[in-house]
């Protein structure tokens, strides 16, 4: 394996690379529970493709960018700084935050946005071991009757989602693969 | 040989897009404002739809551009040439074939697929705005859902005609949430509002983008005495011979008589090629 | 019989070769190049460069060209080309006190330091036909004399030392850009700066003279006018330094506006501020008297109801290229929501007739 260096693992040819991202992070997005892969991008250690990928399609130097826990290497850092520009910000001024969920918390550190601006609001990329379709129940905008997310943390979740409309979204993240919980979604822990 | 990059636009400019839609769709009905940017069409003439769909293609794509229901309108026909050109992908006339259409004013009949992205061109998205005028009284209304200025206006209809006189650009409801403008599609299209595919809304001129999530609750605004109607021309397609399509009037001589013809276009060619007929079906492909 | 309206895009092929036919006009007169209409025309140019927010007097004058000389045309053939360019960083503020002269007049002193020059003006040209003109343009050159090395102060500095004018503090926090970021109101200056400066001529020009007129008058006085060339310098992070990576062409004013004092400021003068690519001195005046207007609520001043004085009002309709795609877009078919108003209108009659007739049965 070729060694990782900050020059390297970014987009070979952006602007299709990042459109078929976007999609797949749109559909999720749009379809909370569902899994796509994610693929583009080849990070340093420290961050899975997906959210590599999730990074250099959305964030630039007009985003901050919070790194949690092990995704805060100076490999990283170098990698996101020479590849999209984007400002690294403390949790509580970020559009977007990166990491294992432990590392992410406390969830009240993010914007949730403000009653008249509620897209003011953060956006976490969760770094999961696993990710699969079963867990929690989800409802909501987005899902015919129900979908099923294995989620880190329901109770924190239940408690963004009561936000709404204010509140976080998220990516999870695993290798190459995506899910997203919008604020929008309603959630019950396993019955 | 493509001077331009893929789709026009920049990529800072996708990407600042692409982070409205991802808010849109996460707080369904809600106008995320962003940076339009100037194209190289008038604002008014689709820029938010055409901003929408360039940072959503891909050039796997399959692109169909409707305006009133109908493909070979002047500026759909404009809008599909300029992606064409700018993204290379290709393009489409059948609702069945297209993964993205972008729309102005209609929804097709047939119904959307899950794999499917529907992109509507929208001139004032702010569906208060002809109540209040003001952007920083209406988006104080929405952030508290004091939405009785709309049942009042809706109510004097009533009272004063004896039914809702909005007949296109119908408000609804949106996740229980917010009031949306669903674009000037007649009410006949309102409850095609809840389907399986995406839906994005553009707005250029007025820089805000919205979105439906699939499935998502949409409910038209009306009264328990007044329920919602959605209403048609009481005719079946003289050319198709479809009942349950929204039909153009067309004026067909000097003596002022007319036909009433599909508005989408591909689903009367589809109707008429596996056999239908109206009652003009003869003349008509005469 | 009835036969659907296709062939759209032949349509649109033949109107454009048909707008280029019109375009290029009798082929027996010769064509107007790009330097005769940035040399000759450039008051012309200098609007597109203005309202099209892209200091290029080239692509200016080739816009109007295209645009066959329709002037909100060409501002959008401009505008967006402006899109497509990559940006490649931000220049230093402008310093318009370093500016070179060529016109600099003030209303409030007969005379100050740098003196009072006309400069290339229409003022006092008795507006008459030349008829000379329409056969020989040639003209003899115009006396010159030698040029003013140190900086021209500005007007105001000088009612500054003595504390009759609202102080203007510099700040160092980076301006808005609302071609970057959608506009939020209530807006800040420097966007309501922005937005007048590429607002549409014509608007800006009708607002300001509402003010005159009595809607939120605020007693405007041309505390300077100036227009010149300054250099546009740009912090190189590599050296460290600024350096100058051109020069432009800017008109300035600066308004002198009375002020009776409120309950947070004593009396004094307070201003209003102009700046525009290019010589547009119609457009920087009207745009001082409309920002100063606009300045109402930081001021203490009343709220008078006055369409000059509502930012949203103003901000939101100032713009050309968006005024004139939406009312423009009114001409491209609406026949769908025009047949379901159709349908409804007859259905109201219909229902109108309908209890009419029930009540004459009733009788």
């Amino acid at each position: 394996m070729t060694p990782q260096t900050r020059f390297s693992g970014g987009f070979t040819d952006a602007p299709v690379q990042a459109a078929h991202a976007f999609r797949a992070a749109m559909t999720v997005m749009a379809r909370p529970g569902e899994i796509r892969q994610l693929v583009g991008a080849t990070p340093p250690e420290g961050l899975s493709v997906a959210a590599g990928t999730l990074l250099l399609t959305l964030s630039d130097p007009d985003t901050g960018v919070y790194l949690a826990g092990a995704a805060d290497s100076p490999a990283v850092r170098q990698w996101l700084t020479f590849h999209t520009g984007a400002p690294l910000v403390p949790a509580a001024q970020a559009d977007f935050a990166v990491g294992l969920w432990q590392d992410l918390m406390p969830l009240e550190q993010y914007r949730i946005g403000t009653p008249e601006y509620p897209d003011r609001s953060a956006t976490l990329i969760v770094e999961c071991g696993v990710l699969h379709q079963s867990g929690a129940t989800l409802r909501g905008p987005g899902i015919r009757d129900t979908a099923r997310l294995a989620l880190p943390d329901v109770a924190a979740l239940q408690a963004n989602s009561d936000l709404y409309p204010l509140g976080c979204d998220f990516f999870f993240t695993c290798g190459d693969t995506v899910a997203a919980l919008p604020r929008s979604t309603r959630i019950e822990p396993k019955g | 040989m493509n001077e331009y990059n893929f789709a026009y636009l920049d990529e800072q400019t996708k990407r600042m897009i692409r982070r409205a839609i991802l808010k849109a769709l996460a707080v369904p009905g809600y106008q995320v404002p962003f940076a339009s940017r100037e194209m190289p069409m008038p604002y008014g003439w689709g820029t938010g739809g055409v901003q929408v769909s360039a940072a959503t293609l891909t050039p796997d794509d399959v692109f169909k551009v409707i305006d009133q229901g109908a493909d070979d309108t002047t500026n759909a026909v404009s809008i599909r040439k300029f992606f064409e050109k700018t993204a290379g992908v290709a393009t489409t006339e059948e609702t069945g074939k297209a993964t993205i259409i972008q729309t102005r004013h209609r929804i097709p009949e047939a119904r959307l697929r899950a794999d499917q992205i529907l992109v509507y061109q929208v001139p004032i998205p702010e569906p208060l705005r002809f109540l209040e005028p003001r952007e920083t009284e209406t988006r104080k209304m929405h952030s508290l859902q004091e939405y009785g200025l709309m049942h009042v206006k809706l109510y004097e209809d009533i009272s004063q005609h004896g039914a809702i006189s909005t007949a296109y650009a119908y408000p609804v409801r949106v996740a229980d949430r917010y009031v949306m403008d669903p674009s000037p599609i007649p009410k006949f299209d309102n409850p095609k509002l809840e389907m399986d595919a995406i839906q994005l809304f553009g707005a250029g001129r007025e820089q805000r983008i919205y979105a439906l999530p699939p499935h998502t609750r949409v409910v038209s605004l009306d009264f328990e005495d007044y329920p919602f109607e959605a209403s048609k021309a009481d005719h079946a397609c003289n050319l198709c011979g479809a009942e349950d399509s929204y039909l153009d009037e067309v004026i067909t001589d000097d003596a002022g008589n007319r036909m009433f013809v599909c508005s989408d276009t591909d689903y009367c060619r589809s109707r008429r090629e596996a056999g239908h007929q109206g009652r003009l079906a003869q003349e008509g492909t005469a | 019989m009835y036969v659907a309206v296709k062939g759209g895009e032949k349509a649109i092929e033949n109107a454009h070769a048909w707008l280029a036919e019109e375009r290029r006009g009798d082929p027996g007169v010769a064509e107007l190049s790009l330097a005769q209409i940035r040399e000759q025309l450039s008051l012309a140019v200098n609007r597109v460069m203005a309202e099209g927010s892209l200091y290029d007097p080239d692509l200016a004058a080739l816009a109007i060209k295209q645009a066959r000389g329709d002037l909100i045309e060409a501002i959008f053939l401009i505008r967006a080309y402006r899109t497509t360019l990559p940006r490649f960083g931000c220049s230093t503020p402008v310093d318009t006190g370093g500016m070179a002269c060529d016109r600099r007049i003030s209303a409030t002193f007969k005379d100050a330091p740098g003196g009072q020059v006309l400069g290339p003006t229409f003022d006092y040209t008795h507006r008459l036909l030349d008829f000379k003109l329409a056969a020989d343009g040639a003209v003899p050159a115009a006396p010159s004399a030698a040029p003013r090395h140190e900086p021209t102060p500005h007007i105001t500095e000088f009612l500054k030392d003595e504390g009759l004018i609202q102080d203007e503090p510099a700040s160092d926090e980076p301006p808005g850009d609302l071609t970057r970021e959608p506009m939020e109101f209530p807006a800040d200056r420097p966007l309501r700066l922005q937005a007048l400066t590429r607002g549409d001529e014509g608007f800006v020009l009708g607002m300001a003279y509402s003010t005159q007129r009595g809607y939120a008058r605020n007693h405007a006085f041309v505390g300077e006018l100036r227009i010149g060339t300054v250099a546009v310098e740009m912090e190189i992070p590599e050296l460290g330094f600024a350096i100058e990576i051109g020069e432009i062409v800017l008109t300035e004013c600066e308004t002198v506006n009375q002020f009776k004092g409120s309950k947070t400021e004593p009396p004094q003068f307070t201003r209003g501020y102009g700046l525009v690519f290019g010589q547009s001195e119609r457009k920087a005046i009207a745009m001082a008297l409309v920002d100063r207007a606009l300045r109402w609520e930081e001021l203490g001043e009343d709220d008078l109801g006055a369409p000059a004085q509502d930012q949203e009002f103003v901000l939101s309709h100032a713009d050309n290229i968006q005024a004139t795609g939406f009312l423009e877009h009114i001409k491209l078919p609406h026949y769908v929501d025009f047949q379901s108003e159709l349908e409804l209108v007859r259905k109201l009659r219909r229902e109108a007739e309908e209890r009419l007739e029930a009540r004459e049965a009733a009788e």
